[in-house]
């Protein structure tokens, strides 16, 4: 394995009015590997997804893909006055970067949703179609007049081929949301794998699952894995299945990272017990 | 069925719709109501589909339509009203300052962009809002465009508050039908392409949209842009069917009858909106006229109750019943289709087939 570095999160400070939800949290992904980040409710944890995603611009901080510069903010306006996190001052002087969600995705970073985000009133075939329109080349005219034959049935054909490799063929003229919970999970994922991502982010792919789904998942999460080359890096409560897959563990508590390693090391860090146990003097 | 077919069965269907009119229109006097209801009703099916683009397919709840009706009418009517008959037109404004006129066709396309043109600078601001306060936004600004049209100072453009007219207009039924019909058949190839899946990607789950790659500012812009050119086209046949144009036409009451077209056929319903609104145009300008007549009498029984403007009363009543009995509109979000027929003549037919077999054990 290549130890190419895909993402690089830096000093990336989110705070909402008086809250700060994440805290100067510092994470590394590696091309290829599966990392989680884990840590009790109320964490920050799908708040660090969503900078990363591009729906909030971070208060400070800096986010690159593959060694380029994609987010960067300093605290502006307002949040000069009310921030309260660290490097204040880091920043100031760089350029604002804070690119809306659709140009992170177009990057390569594809993300699903804790709670499933599906389109509704289509079918499962055009959930996969509809990801599809970001590798567009046709304009506006030439798609109305369908003079985009071969992009259409070129699209068309991947998602078919997609459908095949998640196991969803036989379901694909259903409308998405009359499917089971599971094929649901397994959709969105397949639908965010519709836009060729390199970075894969799951936000609790699990939830919701009982044992015997939440296994076959983790089978599922390795195989697009290898047949994708994707890295993977997932937001999830499941221990059986974060231990399970993982190639590294991030901990998140009260917004900041209180740990990082492998499953062993976080499975016997005494931090991490003790944000998700209590401490003996809490009680 | 097959592609083919489907194509084959769809053409006849519209040669033989337009035969139809044909012999219509040679059979029935001119004046009859009939032919009103007709080109009314299709100008109304193209304004009420470019809409539905907007509501129903995208999910932006704007109400501006009057205002790119009324821009596309005036850009019609300004720019083809023959260079000798604007001395009279423009009598206060010294003949007005255009003093050229140009060929129909390429005016009502001129009326379009123009719709498109201010759609694309009020979009700019305006798209920034969601549902309610989007619908606020562009209903003001339908309202601001009026009043501005009205203004003296532009009356060497607009002719003030006064009447535009003698702009060539059309008398056969087919013209409205053949413009709308292109039309909205560009708007069908749009909805069924990849721009056209993006936007109900909109609709359905802005947040997932966005997160697929599909730049929102960009997508809705272009679905008002687009449907803001369509509603221009169709101020344009408007102002060709009624002959004389004045800004105080296009209310916002004009934009509410739209909507309720498109609410009746069903939101996010194409045909639903072009059959909803024919029966829409004939029920409000025909069929229920006889209710207005306070000396209707039925053998010797004089009909209690009736007089004039009471049709309005039966008709907001038999609104009111459509929309609740049919909660999703007339067709819901389902297409009006030969397929949808003949499966369903299908399943008809097999099902007397069990029953009948049923019968003879």
């Amino acid at each position: 394995m290549s130890t190419e570095n895909v993402l690089k999160v830096e000093n990336i400070t989110m705070q909402f009015g008086g809250v700060i939800a994440v805290d100067n949290m510092n994470l590394e992904i590696n091309k290829g590997e599966i990392v989680s980040l884990i840590g009790p409710n109320g964490a920050g944890k799908t708040t660090a997804f969503n900078v990363i995603t591009g729906v909030y611009a971070p208060s400070n901080g800096a986010i690159y893909y593959k060694g380029n510069k994609i987010v960067q903010n300093h605290p502006q306006g307002k949040m000069k006055k009310l921030y309260r996190g660290e490097n204040p001052a880091m920043y100031e002087s760089h350029r604002v970067l804070a690119p809306t969600p659709d140009k992170i995705t177009c990057l390569g970073i594809a993300r699903t949703f804790q709670n499933i985000r599906l389109f509704k009133s289509q079918t499962v075939f055009d959930n996969i179609l509809i990801a599809k329109h970001m590798l567009r080349t046709s304009n506006v005219f030439t798609a109305t007049f369908h003079l985009n034959g071969k992009e259409e049935a070129r699209m068309r054909e991947e998602s078919e081929r997609l459908l095949e490799i998640v196991g969803l063929t036989d379901v694909r003229n259903e409308l998405a949301t009359s499917l089971p919970y599971g094929k649901q999970r397994r959709l969105e994922i397949a639908r965010a794998l519709a836009t060729k991502p390199e970075l894969l982010l799951l936000d609790e792919p699990a939830a919701g699952m009982n044992p015997q789904e939440t296994l076959e998942l983790t089978e599922f999460i390795d195989e697009i894995r290898k047949k994708f080359d994707l890295t993977v890096f997932m937001i999830e409560h499941h221990m059986d299945l974060v231990m399970e897959i993982s190639d590294r563990i991030y901990v998140l508590d009260f917004g900041k990272p209180i740990a990082e390693g492998t499953p062993e090391e976080i499975r016997n860090n005494p931090k991490v017990i003790e944000a998700y146990l209590g401490g003996a003097d809490d009680e | 069925m097959k592609k083919q077919t489907k194509i084959i069965w769809n053409v006849g269907l519209i040669l033989g719709l337009l035969l139809v009119l044909f012999i219509l229109e040679q059979v029935f006097p001119s004046g009859s109501m009939l032919f009103t209801v007709l080109k009314k009703g299709a100008i109304y099916a193209l304004v009420a589909v470019s809409m539905n683009l907007l509501n129903g397919f995208t999910g932006l709840f704007s109400l501006g339509q009057a205002g790119f009706m009324l821009l596309g009418a005036y850009t019609y009517g300004i720019l083809t009203i023959p260079v000798e008959s604007r001395a009279s037109v423009y009598q206060y404004f010294d003949g007005g300052i255009v003093q050229f006129a140009i060929p129909v066709p390429l005016a009502l396309i001129a009326g379009g962009i123009v719709a498109a043109i201010f759609a694309y600078l009020i979009g700019l601001p305006v798209l920034r809002l969601k549902s309610d306060y989007l619908a606020i936004a562009t209903l003001g600004f339908a309202e601001i465009i009026r009043a501005v049209f009205q203004w003296d100072k532009l009356g060497p453009l607009t002719n003030g508050s006064n009447l535009l007219r003698n702009f060539p207009a059309f008398k056969s039924v087919l013209y409205p039908f053949i413009v709308a019909g292109i039309c909205i058949a560009i708007i069908v190839m749009l909805i069924n392409s990849t721009y056209g899946r993006a936007f109900k990607a909109i609709r359905d789950d802005e947040i997932a949209a966005e997160a697929m790659g599909i730049n929102l500012a960009h997508h809705k812009r272009l679905a008002f842009v687009i449907s803001s050119f369509f509603a221009g086209i169709s101020g344009g046949l408007l102002a060709m069917y009624q002959t004389t144009i004045q800004a105080s036409m296009f209310k916002s009451a004009m934009t509410y009858e739209i909507l309720l077209i498109v609410v009746i056929g069903g939101i996010g319903s194409v045909t639903g909106s072009c059959i909803s609104s024919f029966l829409f145009i004939a029920c409000s300008e025909w069929w229920l006229r006889f209710l207005d007549n306070d000396n209707l009498y039925i053998g010797s029984f004089h009909v209690p109750l009736l007089r004039a403007g009471f049709r309005k009363v039966v008709f907001a009543v038999i609104i009111m019943c459509v929309v609740l009995f049919y909660r999703k509109g007339i067709m819901g979000e389902k297409e009006f289709s030969i397929e949808g027929i003949a499966n369903f003549f299908r399943r008809k037919f097999k099902k007397e087939k069990v029953t009948e077999g049923g019968a003879s054990k």
